[in-house]
C-alpha cells in the first residue's frame, strides 16, 4: 500500500456562483479502499464526476499513476482505468447481461460481434473475481444485486483498476450488502483501489481503510478508519453532535387504530400478501421488517387503497374502510409516507407550496368554489418550510430540484401537518443523509408520544430496532414472527427476514 | 380463372403493395429503435413519390430503361435529406417528436403539388411515368411446378429485394457493433453516452436512414401503382408502414411480414372482384379494408407492443 495511483491536488469545481468543491486534495493508494463521507449536496459526486471524466475542474491538477492527466470524456477516464458505477446503474434493461457489458467496446469481426470471445473474457472475469452473473439473462429480469455485478463488471470488461461507487448500497438488501463488501474486497486483494461514496458509516467502519469527509465542498478531515468512532465521522459530517437517542413517552391507555385482519392481496396473479393480521394502536410504533418483496408494499397498497384487498378487511379508527378510495382513506385521518418519494409522494415540476397542499388543495382555505388560493397556499408553505426546516430557496421552488432528503422533508411536512390519527411509513429514510434521519426519526417519535399510531416499514433494520415498540417479521407475505426490539439483535432479526421461525432464534 | 392464376395475381398484388410499405418501415424501425419517433414517414415517402417523379419524366430520355430505377435512388436522397429537418428539429433543438414528425407530413404534399404545379403547366399531377417497374418473372424459379406460377411468375421484383432488405436490416440491428449501439441510444441515451456513445451520431442515422427508405418506399409506390405524382399518389402508406412497424414489435423481421399482412390488405380491392365467393360484396368494403384492418390492428396490438424505453425522449448532455 505504498504506490499512490490517484492524486487529486487543489481541486476547484465552480457552477456560475456556486463553489461545489474548494480547493480539495486527496490521494488514492493501489490496494486501498477509501471512502468519501458528506451529507447530500457536500460536493462528493461533483468531485467523482471530475475523476471520472464528466466533468472539468474549474482550478486544481489531477495525477493518474502520477502522470498528470486532462480528461474531457468518461471515455478518457475509462482509457486510464477508472471505472465508475453510478448510484442509478447505467444499464439497458432491454438488453442482454452481456450485450450491456460490451456495448461501446465491442468484440468484432469485420463488424459482426463476436459473442463467443465476448463471453468467454467476461466469464474469465467472473471467475477471478466470484462475481455471479447470468450472462444471457435479460436486465430487466434480475436482481438489482445482480446488476450491480453487471456494472462492476463493465468496469473491469474495461480494464478498470480504479473503481469509483457511489453510494452503491443504497437499492441493496442486507444480504446484497454483505456480498458487495466481498466483492470490495475481492477487487483490492488484485491490487485494485477503490474509492467509495456513502453516507453510512457502518459500511465505512466495515471495509473502508481511510475516511475522507466532505462538508459544504470542503475537506474537513482524512482519517483513519480503524481509529476513528463512528460517532466521531458522523459530527465532522454534519458539523454538529449527532443525537441518536429518541425519547419514548410512557403511554398509559391505548385503543386500536388500525386492525387488518386475514388480508390477502394479490399482484400479477399472485399472492402477494397471504392471510394477514396485524394492529396498530394509539402511541405504539409497528414496525414491519423484511427483504425487500415480501409483499410489504403490497400491504401498504391495500391499506391506503391504492390496491384492491382481496379478502379480509381493513379497520380504520374501528370504521371499516376495505377497500375504500384513497381520498376517504386520507380523510379518515391516515397520513401516507411512500416508498418512492419522487413518483408516488410527489409531483416534482410542481412547488413546494403546491406539493404540501396535494393532500388539502380542494379544502377550505386552500380552494373556494374550484379556484385555488394561492396566497394561502404560498404561505402555508412558508410556513412548513420552516416548521420542518426544509432547505430550499423559497416555497415557489420546484420540489423536483431539492435533495432528496428535503423531499423526503416535504412529504413528511405535508403528512404529518395533516394530523393524522394513523401515519404508514414506509422506507422513511431511504437514500436520505444522516442529519435529515435524525430529524425524521424524531418526527416520526412525536407522532408516537402524541399517541398516534405508526406502522413503520423499513429494510434498514436498525432504524426498526430503534423505533418500533414491536416488530413484526414478514416474508413471503406472512407474519412470520413478533419481536421486542429491545431484547433483539439486527443479526437475530436478520435470519428471521430471511424466513428461519422464531422459536428457533429467539433466547 | 385458374387457381394458380388466382394464388399468382393475390400474390403478385400483395407483392407490389407490400413493397412501398416494407422499406418505409423499415426506415421507420430504424428511426424508432435510436429514439427518435417518427410519425413523418408519410411525409419522406411523398417527398420521394415526387423526386422520382419527376426524375424519370425528365431523364427518360438520357438513361432509358434504366431511368426508373435510378429514379428509386434519387427519391431516396431527397427522402434523405427531406428527414434532415426531423432530425435537426427533435436531436438538436429537441422538439417534441410528433409534432415534428407532423410538421413534415403537413409541408411535403403541400410542397410538392406547388413544386408540380410550377413544372407542369399549372397541373396538380404530373404525367403518367412511360416505364414503369413493371413485373418480373423468375428464370429458374417460376419453372417450378405451382409455386413457381404463385411466387415467381410476373411477379414484383423490387419486393423480393425489400423482403431481402428486411433480413439484412435484422443482422444489422442485431449482429453488428453499429447496430447495438444504434439500439442502445433509443434505449438508454445516458448510459450509452457514459460508454462513450455519441448518442446524437446514432440518433441521425437511425434518422436519415428512415428518411432514406421512407423516400425509397415513396418512390417505389410512385414507380410501381400510381405511374405518377399527385396529391392522392401517397395516402395513408406512410401512417401503414408506422403501424406494421408497430405490428412488428419494432423488429425489421416483424415489420417486413407486417408490412406484407398490409400488402395483402391493400391489394384486396383489386383481386377482391376475382375471389369467387367474395365477388358479390360491395367493393366500397375492399377499398375500406386496408384502412380499417390499420386501425384494428393498432388498436389490438398498440397496448401491447414494447417500443424502445428511450423512443420520443430527447436526450440532452450536460456537462
Amino acid at each position: 500500500m505504498t504506490t499512490t495511483v490517484v492524486e487529486m491536488k487543489n481541486i476547484t469545481k465552480k457552477f456560475g456562483k456556486f463553489t461545489a468543491n474548494d480547493d480539495i486534495s486527496l490521494t488514492l493508494k493501489k490496494g486501498e479502499i477509501l471512502a468519501l463521507l458528506g451529507e447530500n449536496g457536500a460536493g462528493k459526486s461533483t468531485l467523482m464526476g471530475m475523476l471520472s471524466g464528466l466533468l472539468e475542474p474549474t482550478a486544481g491538477q489531477i495525477f493518474i499513476d502520477n502522470k498528470k492527466v486532462i480528461m474531457n470524456s468518461p471515455r478518457d477516464a475509462k482509457a486510464l482505468g477508472i471505472g465508475m458505477v453510478h448510484q442509478h446503474f447505467m444499464l439497458i434493461p432491454a438488453f442482454s447481461v452481456l450485450e450491456n457489458i460490451i456495448l461501446g467496446d465491442e468484440p468484432n469481426k469485420k463488424g459482426r460481434i463476436d459473442y463467443k470471445k465476448a463471453a468467454q473474457d467476461i466469464e474469465r472475469l467472473a471467475d477471478k473475481y466470484h462475481l455471479q452473473i447470468d450472462i444471457n439473462a435479460k436486465v430487466a429480469d434480475i436482481t438489482v444485486g445482480m446488476q450491480q455485478r453487471v456494472e462492476i463488471m463493465k468496469a473491469l470488461y474495461r480494464n478498470a483498476h480504479v473503481f469509483i461507487f457511489d453510494e452503491p448500497t443504497a437499492a441493496l438488501t442486507p444480504q446484497e450488502i454483505g456480498e458487495l463488501m466481498k466483492i470490495f474486497r475481492a477487487l483490492t486483494d488484485e491490487g485494485n483501489s477503490i474509492i467509495f461514496i456513502t453516507h453510512k458509516l457502518k459500511e465505512i467502519k466495515d471495509v473502508a481503510h481511510r475516511c475522507v469527509v466532505i462538508r459544504a465542498g470542503k475537506i474537513i478531515d482524512t482519517v483513519d478508519v480503524d481509529n476513528t468512532a463512528e460517532e466521531t465521522m458522523a459530527e465532522m459530517m454534519v458539523g454538529r453532535k449527532i443525537d441518536n437517542s429518541i425519547e419514548k413517552a410512557e403511554i398509559t391507555e391505548s385503543k386500536l387504530m388500525l386492525e387488518v385482519e386475514n388480508v390477502s392481496v394479490e399482484k400479477a396473479g399472485h399472492t402477494a400478501v397471504k392471510n394477514l393480521s396485524l394492529n396498530v394502536k394509539s402511541g405504539e410504533i409497528v414496525g414491519i421488517a423484511g427483504v425487500d418483496g415480501n409483499g410489504q408494499s403490497e400491504l401498504i397498497d391495500a391499506l391506503t387503497g391504492l390496491r384492491k384487498v382481496k379478502t379480509g378487511s381493513v379497520k380504520i379508527n374501528g370504521v371499516d374502510m376495505t377497500n375504500s378510495p384513497t381520498r376517504k382513506i386520507t380523510e379518515a385521518h391516515v397520513g401516507y409516507i411512500p416508498e418512492d418519494r419522487q413518483n408516488v409522494g410527489l409531483i416534482l415540476p410542481l412547488s413546494i407550496a403546491e406539493n404540501l397542499t396535494l393532500k388539502s388543495y380542494y379544502k377550505k382555505p386552500f380552494s373556494k368554489y374550484g379556484f385555488l388560493n394561492h396566497k394561502i397556499i404560498n404561505q402555508n408553505g412558508r410556513d412548513l418550510i420552516k416548521a420542518f426546516d426544509i432547505r430550499s430557496q423559497s416555497e415557489k421552488e420546484k420540489v423536483g430540484s431539492l435533495s432528496g432528503g428535503n423531499q423526503q422533508k416535504v412529504i413528511v411536512a405535508r403528512e404529518i401537518a395533516s394530523n393524522p390519527d394513523i401515519l404508514i411509513a414506509a422506507n422513511p429514510t431511504r437514500g436520505v443523509d444522516v442529519g435529515a434521519i435524525e430529524y425524521i426519526h424524531e418526527k416520526i417519535n412525536e407522532q408516537r408520544n402524541q399517541k398516534k399510531g405508526v406502522l413503520l416499514i423499513s429494510f434498514e433494520l436498525d432504524e426498526i430496532l430503534k423505533l418500533s415498540d414491536r416488530v413484526l417479521v414478514m416474508h413471503a407475505g406472512e407474519i412470520v414472527g413478533e419481536i421486542d426490539p429491545k431484547n433483539t439483535s439486527a443479526e437475530e432479526l436478520g435470519l428471521m427476514m430471511a424466513g428461519k421461525k422464531v422459536t428457533n432464534i429467539q433466547k | 380463372m385458374s387457381f394458380t392464376t388466382l394464388l399468382m395475381t393475390v400474390f403478385s398484388t400483395t407483392l407490389i403493395y407490400a413493397a412501398p410499405l416494407i422499406f418505409t418501415a423499415l426506415g421507420g424501425t430504424f428511426s424508432e429503435r435510436s429514439g427518435i419517433v417518427n410519425v413523418g414517414l408519410e411525409g419522406m415517402m411523398v417527398v420521394g413519390a415526387f423526386s422520382s417523379s419527376v426524375f424519370t419524366l425528365s431523364f427518360y430520355n438520357m438513361f432509358g430503361n434504366a431511368t426508373t430505377w435510378i429514379s428509386l435512388l434519387v427519391g431516396a436522397i431527397f427522402g434523405l435529406i427531406f428527414s434532415i429537418l426531423h432530425a435537426v428539429a427533435t436531436i438538436n433543438l429537441r422538439a417534441d417528436h410528433i409534432i415534428s414528425g407532423t410538421v413534415l407530413n403537413l409541408m411535403a404534399p403541400a410542397l410538392c403539388v406547388f413544386l408540380t404545379r410550377v413544372l407542369y403547366n399549372q397541373k396538380g399531377q404530373t404525367p403518367i411515368i412511360k416505364q414503369g417497374l413493371g413485373t418480373y418473372t423468375f428464370p429458374v424459379l417460376s419453372k417450378i411446378p405451382i409455386i413457381g406460377k404463385a411466387l415467381f411468375t410476373q411477379t414484383s421484383l423490387i419486393a423480393y429485394f425489400a423482403i431481402l432488405l428486411g433480413i439484412v436490416s435484422w443482422y444489422f440491428l442485431y449482429r453488428t457493433n453499429i447496430g447495438l449501439r444504434l439500439r442502445s441510444v433509443g434505449e438508454n441515451p445516458v448510459a450509452a453516452d457514459t460508454l462513450g456513445i455519441n448518442v446524437y451520431k446514432y440518433r441521425y442515422l437511425g434518422v436519415l436512414m428512415s428518411g432514406f427508405l421512407g423516400g425509397f418506399g415513396g418512390a417505389v409506390m410512385a414507380q410501381s401503382i400510381t405511374l405518377n405524382f399527385s396529391a392522392s399518389t401517397i395516402s395513408g402508406q406512410g401512417f401503414m408502414a408506422l403501424a406494421a412497424m408497430i405490428f412488428g414489435k419494432w423488429n425489421p423481421l416483424g415489420a417486413t411480414g407486417a408490412a406484407l399482412f398490409f400488402g395483402l390488405a391493400q391489394s384486396l380491392p383489386i383481386v377482391g372482384g376475382y375471389i369467387p365467393f367474395l365477388a358479390h360484396v360491395n367493393s366500397f368494403w375492399f377499398q375500406a379494408a386496408p384502412y380499417i384492418i390499420t386501425i384494428v390492428v393498432l388498436v389490438i396490438f398498440f397496448g401491447k407492443a414494447v417500443a424502445p424505453a428511450a423512443d420520443g425522449v430527447n436526450y440532452i448532455k450536460n456537462k
